[in-house]
């Protein structure tokens, strides 16, 4: 079964330990700015949203990449950038209509989620569980069954 | 190495600067942040220099931990010296701006001198500017931050800003980051506006690496765990730090209206249970709980106020959420001033960050002007038509705004309650050590905390000791002396490690030594941290020595000393000082008027 991150920002405290988590593991040093995913905040901190690729069954990054340097990992369902084939040009970054593929400027490259080979760093560092790694199918499960409570309740009243 | 190992030494006046390579001598020994930049201040300025001439350094520091996965890992602290009352001031931070600066590749920047004009340091990794802060001179913190944002098109930039209480030297005006975050205290902020500097605002891209990679990531998983998996923990980021509200009122120990009581008869309506219901009109004023930089408590509040509050009713500006009560806003706008609306005090305390400002000295300034307006001492002609009772929830909020703002009777109040009791010719009501005021903590019910204030380098303060488990054994000032200064020496070494102290609800000095082992050169052990508190404690002390403090100021207000705690399961109970301070000293190995022996000194490398 593929497996998709699935991000409530409800939960987020806007800790960045998923930043730093992300980090660690692309690029060994703590290096928030390196980050594949990002947290924003509104509103004085009020909503804190982290925000990542959501791996496009159809990738707009991959079909516009010129040099075909992005592949679809089958098993993970991940597009990964093979670094020695990219060669910087952005076009991927141009295509991607949500922005989280980036381009690098210390290696040259573009940057995106790679979902860490099936162990995302980002999930096992949130402490608040504002991300999960879950079934692909399931991203929709909570919010289905909380409205089916809600209409178990009408019903029964 | 998780220092970066570089200093940005600024010199304002001449508009110059210099990155220098960070002294790891001292860093070994003061480790960072409170000791290392206390270090820098001592080796750069006179003890006796004026707090706001440009003779006086003001020194930004990130610690060894800072920036890393290291839960709390935010922390940041100014030190200078301070112009509420000339002792030696560091206040810390959490917010991000702490680990922004890090990553931008500076461990310390140490401003001195002061700019011909309004300025702002603009840093983005090597690149470094002076940039004219003439647009925003005179403006709020939050708009300086959107400004400066706006004027380099640049989102990411981290930032710590004064407002007009800073820029016109409010003696506890404070440095703001991140719009909400503080270092709050001793008056930072108005150095900060001494020296012409608006804001710093920083970007960096360069990481921060540890010594040991692998084994900082399972030590940090297990001292993370130990956090997750901590009661004090969890109730911290459900209620907040205002949840200390309920118990300070049961111990009575809750200061209330200047000190002249313990207990609050109000205090339901703005404890941490307050700001959780939901009231008739469907508000709430907590929205949800944040974290710093790393931080996996997220203690802070994020709270709205009722817009149909008389505060903002007509105000649509101040009807966006914002950072919301913690227990020393609470105390201080609350029991201490006698003012018991929720809303009032969340306004309060949007004033306070907007414009930079300590809500602790505000607050208990105000109290005792309320004092002094009751006894007569002052009328409505001193305080602007003001009825400045206690109570009055109006009275606090445009108090506030008019300290903030630095207009008519605010700017007394910005003085701090030391100056406007001796002005007004009271000086007893003055709740204060060393003329910086008290927390929301009444020393005649807890004793140690008694003795740490009057001990605590940087005049009245709550966060240099931690004698909590002992003060709710006993009433006693038996056995307060050691715990208290081996809480201070303790504290010490951990407010210089990058992290903050609230960790201490689950960690103990071990928990911060094997994520320092395992992030810095050498070997890092709580014997070693212990010694490196007790080298910083002993620092400030003889900063403060020379700056002409005496053991006379090791004192507490005669109210304490002398009138009985009126209500409350301790009543009856006084400070008690004299029981504790002499075996504090001999404990130190201080002399009996307070001073370092020579020995003390050459055991810590004072010498």
């Amino acid at each position: 079964m593929q497996k998709a991150l699935h991000i409530k920002p409800e939960l987020c405290t806007g800790c960045l330990q998923c930043e730093l988590a992300c980090s660690y593991e692309h690029e060994g040093l703590f290096n928030p700015s390196m980050s594949r995913i990002k947290v924003f905040e509104f509103e004085h901190g009020r909503h804190t949203v982290p925000y990542t690729c959501t791996q496009c069954a159809e990738a707009w990054c991959m079909k516009a990449c010129p040099t075909e340097a992005i592949h679809l990992d089958t098993k993970l369902g991940a597009k990964l950038v093979v670094e020695s084939a990219c060669v910087g040009c952005k076009a991927c970054t141009l295509a991607c209509p949500f922005g989280t593929i980036e381009f690098n400027p210390v290696s040259g490259k573009v940057d995106k989620c790679d979902l860490c080979g099936g162990n995302p760093k980002c999930v096992e560092a949130c402490p608040t569980a504002a991300i999960t790694y879950i079934d692909a199918d399931s991203t929709g499960y909570d919010r289905m069954r909380s409205w089916a409570e809600r209409t178990h309740l009408e019903v029964s009243q | 190495m998780t220092w970066q190992g570089s200093v940005l030494r600024v010199n304002l006046t001449e508009g110059s600067y210099v990155v220098e390579p960070l002294n790891m001598e001292w860093a070994n020994d003061y480790v960072g942040e409170r000791g290392l930049g206390s270090k820098y201040l001592v080796e750069s300025i006179d003890p006796k220099v004026d707090p706001l001439s440009p003779d006086n350094a003001l020194i930004f520091a990130t610690g060894p931990l800072t920036g890393t996965m290291a839960s709390t890992s935010g922390r940041y602290a100014v030190i200078t010296k301070g112009p509420l009352n000339g002792a030696i001031a560091c206040s810390n931070s959490g917010g991000k701006f702490g680990a922004e600066m890090k990553f931008a590749g500076y461990d310390l920047i140490l401003l001195e001198g002061r700019a011909s004009k309004p300025c702002y340091l603009l840093i983005e990794d090597e690149s470094i500017s002076f940039e004219d802060a003439e647009p925003i001179w005179g403006q709020s913190v939050w708009k300086t931050e959107e400004w400066i944002r706006n004027q380099h098109n640049n989102p990411k930039l981290r930032i710590a800003s004064i407002g007009v209480a800073g820029e016109k030297g409010v003696r506890y005006a404070s440095v703001i980051n991140d719009l909400h975050r503080a270092a709050g205290r001793s008056g930072v902020g108005a150095v900060m506006g001494s020296k012409n500097l608006k804001a710093i605002a920083v970007r960096g891209t360069k990481g921060v690496s540890v010594d040991n990679p692998k084994r900082f990531m399972e030590v940090v998983r297990e001292t993370k765990a130990l956090l997750a998996n901590n009661s004090g923990r969890k109730d911290m980021t459900e209620h907040g730090t205002n949840s200390m509200l309920t118990t300070m009122q049961e111990y009575g120990s809750l200061p209330t209206r200047n000190f002249r009581e313990v207990q609050f008869e109000g205090f339901d309506k703005v404890d941490a249970n307050a700001m959780e219901e939901t009231d008739d009109s469907g508000h709430r004023n907590l929205i949800t709980n944040k974290a710093c930089f790393g931080c996996t408590i997220a203690c802070g509040r994020i709270a709205h106020i009722r817009q149909d509050h008389f505060t903002i009713i007509n105000r649509r500006e101040y009807w966006h959420a914002s950072g919301g009560l913690e227990y020393e806003t609470a105390f201080a706008f609350g029991p201490a001033v006698g003012v018991d609306d929720i809303d009032a005090l969340t306004f309060a305390g949007y004033m306070m960050n907007e414009h930079g400002m300590d809500p602790i000295s505000f607050g208990v300034t105000l109290a005792a002007a309320m004092e002094l307006y009751e006894m007569g001492a002052i009328s409505k002609d001193d305080t602007d038509g003001v009825e400045l009772t206690f109570g009055n929830a109006e009275a606090l909020t445009v108090m506030a705004e008019k300290t903030g703002k630095f207009e008519g009777f605010g700017q007394i109040l910005g003085l701090g309650s030391k100056v406007l009791c001796e002005k007004y010719g009271h000086p007893e009501l003055s709740m204060t050590v060393k003329g910086q005021e008290f927390a929301g903590y009444d020393s005649r019910a807890l004793k140690g905390m008694g003795l740490g204030y009057a001990t605590s380098n940087r005049g009245a303060c709550h966060m240099r000791h931690d004698v909590f488990a002992e003060d709710y054994d006993d009433s006693s000032p038996e056995g307060k002396a050691g715990p208290c200064k081996d809480s201070q020496d303790r504290i010490a070494a951990m407010d210089s490690s990058g992290l903050c102290v609230f960790v201490t609800t689950a960690w103990g000095i071990e928990e911060f030594a094997v994520q320092l082992d395992a992030a810095c050169d050498g070997t890092w052990t709580g014997d070693r941290l212990l010694e490196a508190g007790e080298r910083i404690w002993n620092l400030e002390r003889l900063f403060n020595l020379a700056a002409g403090f005496t053991s006379a100021d090791d004192t507490l207000p005669p109210r304490l000393l002398n009138d009985p705690a009126p209500t409350g399961i301790r009543k009856g109970t006084l400070a008690e000082l004299d029981r504790m301070l002499p075996e504090y000293y001999d404990l130190r190995g201080w002399t009996n008027d307070g001073r370092p022996t020579a020995e003390t000194l050459a055991r810590l490398g004072l010498n």
